[in-house]
């Protein structure tokens, strides 16, 4: 295959990287924005989200549908649940200090995954995708003939692929809408903005954190279900979701959402890219330098304003 | 009727107040007086249960507002107005009202009294409240608090850092709350900007509760001015 068709092959594994990512950070620059908890276990609640949604999905008799729609809607629930638990029982008796919160939530993280391991054992196991026709790509090519469609081998997606970037984007859509437009958003963005305030405007505040703090893993959860057909569920899978999701909220700007987005399509196209052009490694470097190069020249992130 | 009752507060183990009682009638403005440091500003922050209480008991009415969760003060009828303003930035002036009006459930009446008070926010409704001039901020701010239509509004250094005509404007609006019922607990640096609206002065020094003295016995008498904020 030649460089153009393959970029566009790249450029497609990317934006579904993307997606997947954009859908994991906002729940992790929801969760720090409003809370100012950096949640080191947030790759953990994507895992979970995988391994229920393979849990769920072999479960079920029938269609493959049935089952994927099932964990579609139960898994981010349970995670969502799980996340609640653990903010009223953990982060809300450290009062959420910073610092506490971290080693907290790194216990966190070792807890759900040894638990997951015991569990569910250390396998990878596939979800079937609910649908999965191959689509072929045509590309075109000038010739003596002038301008010609070809369809080069190898060069195709599946519906179920394109069905994750169309998903991703409406969901992020609806927190979008659900942040600026409802009332909850409101009442989250007056906590995000200042805690006492909230407060002493009738806000109870910990309540609205154990909220976030749910519908944050119950994001990265959604997240996994849509990868999980095409990434396997595995125990230690949360792990390079929450360095990305890391990487993109810091240069996104803490706590915006649009950052994070913007963030999100930059880093998941350019890991696409680099990764089937180079190594998935490199991407990795490419990244973390990039973040490097945000914490000196731009510290607050792209879209992130200065605190006071 | 607000009352303080023997009330001790602080930061972490640092104590700032000391057995502190005040009380605050309805339909009366009294002031709280003190040099900087004097533990104004956390008097207010104790009664908005944002600081846990040592000692001592604070109430509104029969409410024990101390034996409340903080989110709760406000709903039993306690507006704030802090120093600083600390508007929601972000939001708009429209949003940074309808938080005021959502926490005692107050409607668009309440919303539309409030405007009318404060036209030029009308004007201003769209707009991010860290868009607008510092006076404008301070409306804002008492806006907000009376939004929930408050039995006792704090207001704590409102005039501060305002230029002439917007401090008369302020300072009508406050006696207006106070001739509608509302029971107003100022804190002031300036004596001569707050002694022809208060009733009473209450001072106080190093965390402790000095005199409480009419306007009219201090004006007369400055000599408890100079002792406990020395102007």
């Amino acid at each position: 295959m030649e460089l153009g068709p393959y970029l566009v092959l790249a450029t497609l594994e990317g934006a579904i990287t993307a997606a997947v990512l954009a859908l994991t950070a906002v729940g992790l620059s929801l969760v720090f924005g409003v809370m100012r908890v950096v949640n080191i276990a947030h790759g953990e609640f994507f895992m979970l989200g995988a391994v229920l949604a393979w849990w769920i999905a072999q479960s079920v008799a029938g269609h493959p549908a049935i089952g994927f729609a099932l964990a579609l809607i139960f898994a981010p629930l349970l995670v969502g649940a799980l996340a609640v638990a653990a903010d009223m029982t953990i982060l809300k008796r450290l009062n959420y200090d910073p610092e506490r919160t971290i080693v907290a939530t790194i216990g966190l993280l070792y807890i759900i995954q040894q638990l997951t391991l015991m569990g569910y054992g250390p396998d990878a196991r596939p979800v079937e995708a609910p649908f999965n026709t191959r689509l072929a790509i045509p590309w075109f090519e000038r010739g003596a003939e002038g301008w010609q469609m070809i369809w080069p081998w190898g060069l195709g997606t599946t519906t179920y692929k394109l069905a994750v970037i169309g998903a991703a984007a409406m969901i992020l859509c609806a927190v979008w809408a659900l942040m600026t437009r409802s009332r909850i958003g409101l009442v989250m963005r007056a906590t995000q903005a200042d805690r006492e305030m909230a407060l002493a405007f009738g806000i109870p505040v910990e309540r609205v954190y154990a909220l976030v703090f749910g519908f944050g893993a119950a994001l990265a959860a959604l997240a996994a279900v849509l990868i999980v057909p095409i990434q396997q569920a595995h125990y230690l899978m949360g792990g390079d979701p929450l360095l990305l999701s890391f990487i993109v909220v810091i240069i996104g700007g803490l706590g915006s959402l649009p950052g994070t987005v913007l963030a999100a399509v930059l880093i998941g196209l350019s890991d696409g890219i680099i990764s089937v052009f180079f190594s998935p490694t490199l991407a990795k470097i490419i990244a973390t330098l990039l973040v490097a190069l945000v914490l000196v020249f731009r510290p607050q992130g792209l879209f992130g304003g200065r605190r006071t | 009727m607000l009352r303080l009752d023997k009330v001790s507060a602080g930061y972490g183990r640092a104590q700032v107040l000391h057995d502190l009682s005040l009380e605050v009638t309805a339909g009366e403005i009294i002031c709280l007086l003190g040099r900087n440091g004097a533990g104004k500003s956390t008097t207010m922050r104790a009664i908005m249960g944002h600081l846990p209480l040592m000692s001592g008991k604070i109430w509104l009415d029969d409410t024990e507002l101390s034996a409340l969760p903080p989110h709760n003060v406000p709903r039993a009828g306690v507006g704030y107005v802090p120093q600083g303003r600390r508007l929601f930035a972000e939001l708009s002036v429209a949003q940074n009202l309808e938080i005021g009006l959502r926490a005692r459930g107050n409607g668009p009446e309440v919303r539309e009294d409030v405007l009318t008070l404060f036209p030029r926010l009308r004007e201003r409704l769209g707009q991010k409240a860290q868009t607008l001039s510092g006076g404008e901020q301070q409306m804002l701010a008492m806006a907000r608090a009376l939004c929930l239509r408050p039995d006792v509004l704090l207001l704590d250094e409102p005039t501060e850092g305002l230029q002439p005509s917007m401090i008369a404007a302020i300072r009508e609006v406050i006696t207006g709350l106070r001739d509608t019922g509302v029971a107003v607990l100022l804190v002031e640096q300036r004596i001569d900007a707050v002694l022809d609206i208060a009733n009473r002065v209450a001072f106080i020094e190093n965390g402790k509760g000095g005199p409480i003295m009419s306007a009219e016995a201090l004006r007369a008498d400055r000599s408890a001015v100079e002792r406990y904020v020395g102007v």
